[in-house]
């Protein structure tokens, strides 16, 4: 008498649909060298500059954020000096400076040497270093004292105490933060065209609206996605360790050391400067031309425009795209299958996908199912011409941060509330609806937040994909910057600026909270920690 | 017909065999709690009943329903079969008010607000309606459990270990409590626990239950005094097992003679309980007293028998026995004792 069949589960075949339209669209990208395999030849020398700029990033950023983010880290975590409280946090401001944003106001102020890969080197490593800072200062707070200590005792100086115990022991996660900042860098489409850094997403970017080439943009997009994903895996790995190393280390926490005199100063002021040049400069210099932009009537005529599309993309995905991860993450939980986890594991496949990748992998089954779509109501361009496409590549790209943020706060809720809520009639949307909406405000509000500053700030898959006159604040910056109109592009990155701020002063917020030295152990902080943001185009 | 009816019910976890072919029945009104070692499958028999996991074979009826059994599963939320966990499982987001009234959502808000109103009066928490469920004592919480559970009128409610969190000395006399709140609901109850104290004390009728199958059902007392199997004799209570031979209406051990529940002959093992032995002091002796367990009102004895036996002797504290002294054990007045196997 065999019971187990399972009836036909809705929440299962929802996980299953939403993992298939989400990384459904990337299957296209290897089969484009099978249904072209020559498209790349007519774009032979793309390829050889692309690799070449692209290793240079890699070991320019990766080399430079080590550094920076780690050496930092081990400032504010070992050492005591005025300010450290306020400093600790400033150090993550420039989370908020797209690097676009940074590169106009370098190109504005006509930096020398900044349009080069070394520029790009530089301007990388300073607004992304902050990956490597959060991950490091977490590690060194969770690691014991004794373990210093007894370093101490078998005759180093603090200083070497801290270099051959303390950071050996934070490298897994000083690894998986430099592996993020990697992932950032390749994405980035904004700040390596406008320094006219020839990398993979430049060079999709050129194919895509200079030879309107779908098949040769695909499989330079397949070439990225290799990359990104080497290092995703090289991330997962170096967390999984890290993960480890945090549970092995109990007792007292390392307790700093006061600096005095000149060390202190500079303790204080190398970091303030460092700030001061990445986040205050850029702002006080934006604002400036702001001014002399309204003053001046220099503003671009779209300025309007753009903002009320930037404001609506961003605010009709902060809903959808949330919502989106909620069922997602609520049916795997409601259908306790192992089909409906795995599918939630593909669709977050996005996180860390590149926007162009996206955008360029998204319109190839978009313009199919148009075309057969117009053959029957001739309805043109609904899919690829309008906004659809766009929030379409918008859930792809942004789905796997909303479902971080969710996910984590979905787990603390105990599953005896769900069998509570049951057994009192709930059906499951019910036990969604009456229990888990109300327990997860905070993981929604969040993942709004930061879905909607990170279509805000998204650069790449926006350009690619744009409905005509759709242009947003992100590409109004990038535009005005590429025809050297600085003082017009001012204003709007002023906003977009502004409004990335918000997520960062939440998340500092939420540490306040929780007491400086747990930050990292509390739940909301290790989602900000864990799934940095990703889109910093 | 009983109201409940579980019938050769069956559930599996991979190799894990939790339940096998079980069948139980519960009368209406009856309160009837499910004793069991932890990991016996007494759990997944509540999760199975309650509909949060699917059983392998067999059915399980309810007022004349069937909730799960060939092709048929009835959703959790459709089987009007209310729960109340072993933690409790609280909404933190909702009032006191608000946990109780959860279940009634689907009815007008003045008989909703009424049936709340007279189920935390019932639980005795009417002056905590608005209260928030953090706030609440364990006791409280518990209370607050058990009303949610009630509120829609339940055809049955599980009770899942619902004491195990409370402090030992608050168990006494909520226990009691509990019970008196279900009578007054005039609830079908069906309690699990690895406590036999606690079932004993608590319900109509006690199921035994080991490795997912139920050993014996009966009333306290016919659980207590006649264990089916020498297993349950040992797990309900303490218990000498002796052997003798029976004649008619008594059988004749080492101790001497003790009555018999049902006539019987030849060689056989019978469950002698601690109280069912007496001491004396003085004259002969046939024993030793090893170790004395002083638990307030009475004394456990472990004594070791000049047949080399180990024998516990339960007596009231009035009058004590040292260890190292010699003793007469022999059977107490109107010792009736059960043949086990």
């Amino acid at each position: 008498m065999g019971l187990r069949r399972r009836s036909l589960d809705g929440f299962a075949i929802g996980t299953v649909l939403c993992a298939v339209l989400v990384a459904g669209p990337l299957i296209g990208l290897p089969l484009s060298f099978i249904v072209s395999p020559g498209a790349l030849s007519r774009f032979s020398g793309f390829v050889p500059e692309a690799v070449e700029a692209t290793a240079v990033l890699l070991v320019g950023v990766g080399g430079g954020t080590f550094l920076l983010g780690t050496a930092l880290a081990a400032l504010v975590s070992f050492f005591e000096f005025p300010g450290r409280r306020w400093i600790e946090w400033a150090l993550v401001l420039p989370l908020a400076m797209p690097g676009y944003v940074f590169t106009l106001f370098a190109l504005g102020l006509d930096l020398p040497g900044i349009r080069s890969t070394l520029g790009a080197v530089c301007v990388f490593t300073l607004v992304l270093y902050p990956y490597v800072y959060l991950l490091a200062r977490a590690a060194f707070l969770s690691q014991s004292r004794t373990l210093l200590e007894a370093a101490r005792g078998l005759g180093l100086s603090r200083r070497r105490a801290i270099l051959r115990v303390g950071l050996p022991l934070a490298r897994p996660a000083i690894l998986g933060g430099v592996a993020l900042a990697l992932m950032e860098a390749l994405a980035d489409f904004g700040t390596v065209n406008l320094l006219g850094v020839r990398t993979f997403t430049d060079a999709i970017y050129r194919v895509w609206f200079t030879a309107f080439d779908r098949d040769a943009a695909m499989q330079l997009a397949m070439l990225l996605v290799s990359v990104t994903l080497t290092l995703l895996v090289l991330e997962r790995l170096a967390r999984g360790r890290a993960r480890h190393a945090q549970l092995a280390a109990r007792g007292d926490v390392v307790r700093p050391v006061r600096l005095r005199g000149l060390s202190a100063a500079a303790a204080v002021i190398l970091p303030l400067a460092l700030v001061g040049l990445v986040v205050g400069a850029p702002l006080a210099q934006l604002g400036v031309w702001s001014v002399e932009s309204i003053r001046d009537g220099l503003l671009a005529p779209e300025f309007a425009t753009s903002t009320r599309n930037s404001v609506l993309l961003s605010g009709m995905s902060a809903v959808m795209v949330p919502v989106a991860a909620l069922l997602l993450a609520y049916g795997v939980r409601a259908s306790a299958s192992r089909t409906a986890a795995i599918s939630a594991r593909t669709a977050t496949i996005g996180y860390g996908l590149p926007g162009s990748v996206v955008a360029v992998a998204v319109i190839v089954p978009l313009g199919w199912l148009e075309r057969r779509i117009d053959g029957v109501a001739g309805t043109g361009l609904l899919l690829t011409g309008t906004v659809i496409g766009l929030f379409y590549a918008y859930v792809v790209r942004f789905l796997a941060l909303a479902w971080g943020a969710i996910e984590a706060s979905l787990l603390r809720i105990p599953r005896q509330l769900d069998d509570a809520a049951r057994g009192l009639g709930a059906d499951r949307l019910d036990v969604l609806a009456r229990v888990h909406v109300p327990l997860l405000r905070t993981g929604l509000v969040t993942a709004a937040l930061l879905v909607f500053v990170e279509v805000m700030k998204e650069l790449p898959a926006t350009l690619l994909l744009r409905p005509l006159g759709g242009d947003t604040l992100a590409i109004a910056v990038w535009q005005a910057t590429t025809e050297s109109l600085f003082t017009t592009a001012a204003l709007p990155a002023l906003l977009i600026v502004l409004v990335g701020l918000l997520p960062v002063a939440l998340m500092i917020r939420m540490s306040g909270r929780a007491g400086a030295s747990e930050v990292e152990a509390s739940p909301a902080g290790q989602a900000w920690v864990d799934e940095p943001e990703v889109a910093r185009v | 017909m009983s109201h409940v009816r579980v019938r050769g019910l069956s559930k599996s976890f991979g190799e894990i065999e939790a339940v096998r072919e079980l069948n139980l029945e519960i009368e209406r009104g009856e309160l009837m709690a499910v004793l069991g070692p932890s990991g016996c499958g007494k759990t997944t028999l509540l999760r199975v009943i309650a509909g949060f996991e699917q059983p392998d074979a067999g059915c399980v009826v309810v007022s004349d329903e069937v909730v799960a059994g060939p092709g048929r599963i009835i959703p959790p939320e459709k089987r009007r079969v209310g729960m109340v966990f072993q933690d409790y499982a609280l909404f933190p987001h909702l009032s006191v008010e608000g946990n109780v009234g959860f279940g009634l959502t689907n009815r007008p808000r003045e008989e909703r607000d009424a049936l709340t109103r007279r189920t935390l009066e019932l639980v005795g928490l009417q002056h905590k309606t608005g209260c928030n469920v953090h706030e609440l004592s364990g006791g409280e919480r518990q209370r607050v459990a058990l009303a949610r559970a009630l509120a829609p009128g339940p055809e049955l409610v599980l009770l899942d270990e619902p004491f195990s969190s409370l402090d030992a000395s608050l168990r006494g006399g909520l226990r009691r409590e509990v019970e008196l709140i279900l009578r007054d609901a005039e609830a079908t109850a069906l309690l699990v626990t690895h406590d036999q104290e606690e079932a004993l004390s608590l319900a109509d009728r006690v199921a035994v239950m080991r490795d997912g199958a139920i050993v014996q059902v009966g009333p306290p007392v016919e659980v207590y005094g006649k264990p089916a199997t020498r297993w349950a004799a040992q797990f309900v209570g303490e218990v000498n097992v002796l052997s003798g031979v029976a004649r008619g209406s008594g059988v004749e051990t080492e101790l001497g003679v003790f009555d018999l529940r049902a006539p019987a002959s030849g060689s056989v093992h019978v469950a002698v309980r601690p109280e069912q032995l007496e001491l004396r002091a003085d004259g002969n002796t046939n024993a030793e007293v090893v170790a004395r367990e002083f638990r307030g009102h009475d004394v456990l004895y472990r004594l070791r028998h000049e047949g080399g036996k180990t024998l516990l002797v339960q007596l009231p504290s009035l009058e004590l026995h040292e260890v190292g002294d010699s003793v007469f054990v022999r059977p107490a007045p109107a010792a009736v004792t059960a043949l086990v196997d």
